[in-house]
């Protein structure tokens, strides 16, 4: 007999699915509650989510059987330490915008709330699913429950994000073929689809050509998922464009859950083993090395505030896998193996989803899309405008915010493996990103508004609704708080046990 | 020629799958009109559908359902996982179309076109920069 949380990594996927169907069937009755299911949902969620990374880091994994068929041929939902964090992660981001969307998509699409509720709670569906399942075709099928339903969501703001969720459906699909495909050539070659199966099973084919094939074809389809330059062209339209709650979503977790699944399929199929003595982590890391300069330098160049932070997704990407371009050669705990990237993916997801969901804001208020119409805003705004200066140094990386702890774990696993160059590109991209938002926060604060005759008029405070200015202070206040967790060390050991579970630290 | 008939003749499917997904690829690179780049889109798909569904094939095989005839006198079957696999792959690919063309739609309604290049111009004229 299962104990309760023994299912609760089925349950976090069906939950949502099935509350996305009532939403439409509430929609036809009354509109204003669909809002308020999805919001109980994530909460549910989220605890089911914590009662897990609980269970997980007490007793080990969880594993559950659907329909009680055996693994390899059934399939296998498998919870460890690493998605249990990552769960945690998007659903508290994803409850975070929820909570943000009720007044924003109120004001933005009036009439196609409830559909916009439905298709929030498919692509989270979709993202629980990638982050649960034991078994590739599996997370074949949930990536593309994601993909679509970011595309829906990005679709429905019509005009501009029109095309830009087009060009994100053309070369999406392409990079989910991709993975169909790498799924194709492990099949061949092992018969299996478990994860857990296929890494038994694959040792004795390192060698093969299939093999190899099937990695890169998993790492160039995640690749476009995961935006990584330069396969990134999709990105900065489509979050540009997108309604702010499904930016941030985008920004902070779709892409970082892409990540999750390269990560997964390249630690959990393929294992450390596969790696040694092929340079894939050396080529990732020069990438992403570029990903962070392309980015910081393009996001200078941008006078549309979303945009510009779009490309600085770009770069923080770049950041995630970097890190873990260094994961294999860095083994020194603290910030040997994944350490850094998992970190950064949690900040990231703290840091971005807090400076969209601003963004939204600015745009909710006064339709301001471009960082010059900025300007004087941070008086008349000044808690939305305060918590972007603190989301703002924390890109930086400001001590002690968030993105100084990440940058100051991948130096020293830099460090570590003395490739002192990515120290130089870090720093310079932390230069980059003063310049880029400093440019902003200069516009909001130093700037007086000036009245007809030079005097400084007296500027009316209009703050956004509590319900949209509330996720904006807790992530703002977060991009902090979480920085000194870091810095205490207190959440290391799941870290470590991430990584232990990779054979990347310890034991060698 | 010997090198010729085992990697090429003998392993005809993969080719021609490669081949079709190269025409797909051309497709939606190449192609202007929107809807011709999801057909490329879609034969792209194929050619991956057609790779999986060759992987399972075999020769003088039969339907995977195993009648006690089949078993006493050792009938080979195909092996049916990768058309169930397959079979998933074609709904994925149906609603991607769906999204596609429900996009093309609403963009034909906004701009009154469905070329790629007139629809980036008029975002110019709106001045929107699009890549």
């Amino acid at each position: 007999m299962l104990s309760p949380v023994e299912h609760f990594p089925l349950l976090v996927v069906v939950l949502s699915l099935f509350s996305a169907f009532s939403i439409f069937l509430a929609g036809w009755v009354n509109r204003r509650s669909c809002v308020f299911i999805s919001i109980g949902t994530l909460i549910v969620q989220f605890s089911m989510a914590i009662a897990i990374l609980h269970r997980v880091l007490t007793k080990g994994p969880i594993r559950y059987r659907l329909g009680g068929w055996v693994p390899p041929w059934g399939i296998e939902y498998v919870m460890d330490a690493f998605n249990g964090y990552i769960l945690v992660v998007l659903l508290f981001l994803a409850t975070v915008c929820a909570i943000y969307s009720k007044r924003n998509i109120e004001h933005e699409l009036p009439e196609k709330r409830a559909s916009f509720h439905t298709i929030y709670q498919l692509l989270i569906t979709g993202l629980c699913g990638i982050t649960v399942t034991g078994d590739i075709f599996n997370m074949y099928v949930f990536i593309e429950i994601t993909s679509l339903s970011a595309y829906a969501l990005i679709a429905s703001r019509g005009k501009i994000a029109l095309k830009a969720s087009f060009t994100y459906l053309v070369l999406g699909s392409i990079g989910a073929c991709f993975f169909l495909l790498g799924i194709g050539f492990l099949y061949a070659v092992t018969g299996s689809l478990n994860m857990e199966d296929l890494s038994l099973l694959l040792p004795p084919f390192y060698g093969s050509r299939a093999v190899r094939a099937a990695l890169v074809f998993f790492l160039v389809g995640l690749s476009i998922k995961m935006a990584l330059f330069p396969l990134h062209t999709w990105l900065p339209d489509a979050h540009a464009f997108a309604p702010s709650e499904v930016s941030a979503m985008l920004s902070g977790i779709i892409i970082e859950v892409s990540t999750y699944a390269f990560l997964r399929v390249a630690f959990s199929v393929f294992t450390v083993d596969f790696f040694k003595g092929l340079p894939v982590f050396e080529i990732v890391s020069w990438v992403s090395a570029g990903a962070i300069l392309f980015g910081s330098i393009w996001a200078m160049a941008q006078t549309n505030l979303k945009r510009m932070l779009a490309y600085s997704s770009v770069a923080n990407m770049g950041y995630i896998m970097l890190a873990v371009g260094l994961a294999t050669t860095a083994t020194r705990p603290p910030w040997g193996g994944l350490t850094p990237a998992a970190m950064h993916i949690l900040n990231h997801a703290l840091m971005k989803g807090c400076l969209f969901l601003i963004a939204g804001a600015y745009i909710y208020k006064g339709n301001l899309w471009e960082i010059r119409d900025l300007q004087g805003w941070g008086r008349r705004m000044p808690y939305t405008s305060a918590a972007f200066v603190i989301a703002a140094l924390s890109m930086i990386g400001v001590p002690p915010s968030v993105g100084f702890v990440s940058k100051l774990y991948i130096i020293l696993a830099s460090l570590e493996t003395k490739q002192f160059v990515f120290v130089g590109v870090l720093l310079l991209s932390s230069l980059l990103n003063l310049i880029y938002f400093w440019r902003v926060i200069e516009l909001l604060y130093m700037k007086v508004h000036e009245g007809e005759h030079g005097h400084v008029v007296a500027v009316p405070r209009e703050e956004v609704p509590w319900s949209m200015l509330l996720p904006i202070l807790i992530l703002s206040s977060l991009c902090i708080l979480v920085g000194l967790l870091w810095l205490t060390k207190i959440p290391i050991p799941i870290l470590d046990e991430v990584n232990a579970m990779f054979r990347l630290t310890g034991g060698r | 020629m010997e090198w010729f008939v085992a990697k090429v003749f003998a392993k005809y499917n993969y080719w021609i799958s490669i081949l079709i997904m190269l025409i797909g690829f051309y497709a939606i690179i190449a192609k202007e009109n929107l809807i011709k780049k999801i057909i490329g889109l879609n034969i792209f798909q194929t050619a991956i559908f057609l790779f999986f569904i060759s992987l399972g094939a075999v020769k003088g095989g039969t339907a995977p359902i195993v009648s006690e005839e089949m078993v006493k006198k050792g009938y080979p079957y195909v092996n049916p996982l990768p058309h169930v696999l397959i079979l998933t792959a074609i709904v994925v690919s149906v609603a991607t179309t769906a999204v596609a063309l429900s996009l093309i739609i609403r963009m034909y309604r906004q701009y009154g076109t469905i070329e790629e290049g007139e629809i980036i111009e008029k975002l110019k004229e709106e001045g929107i920069e699009v890549k």
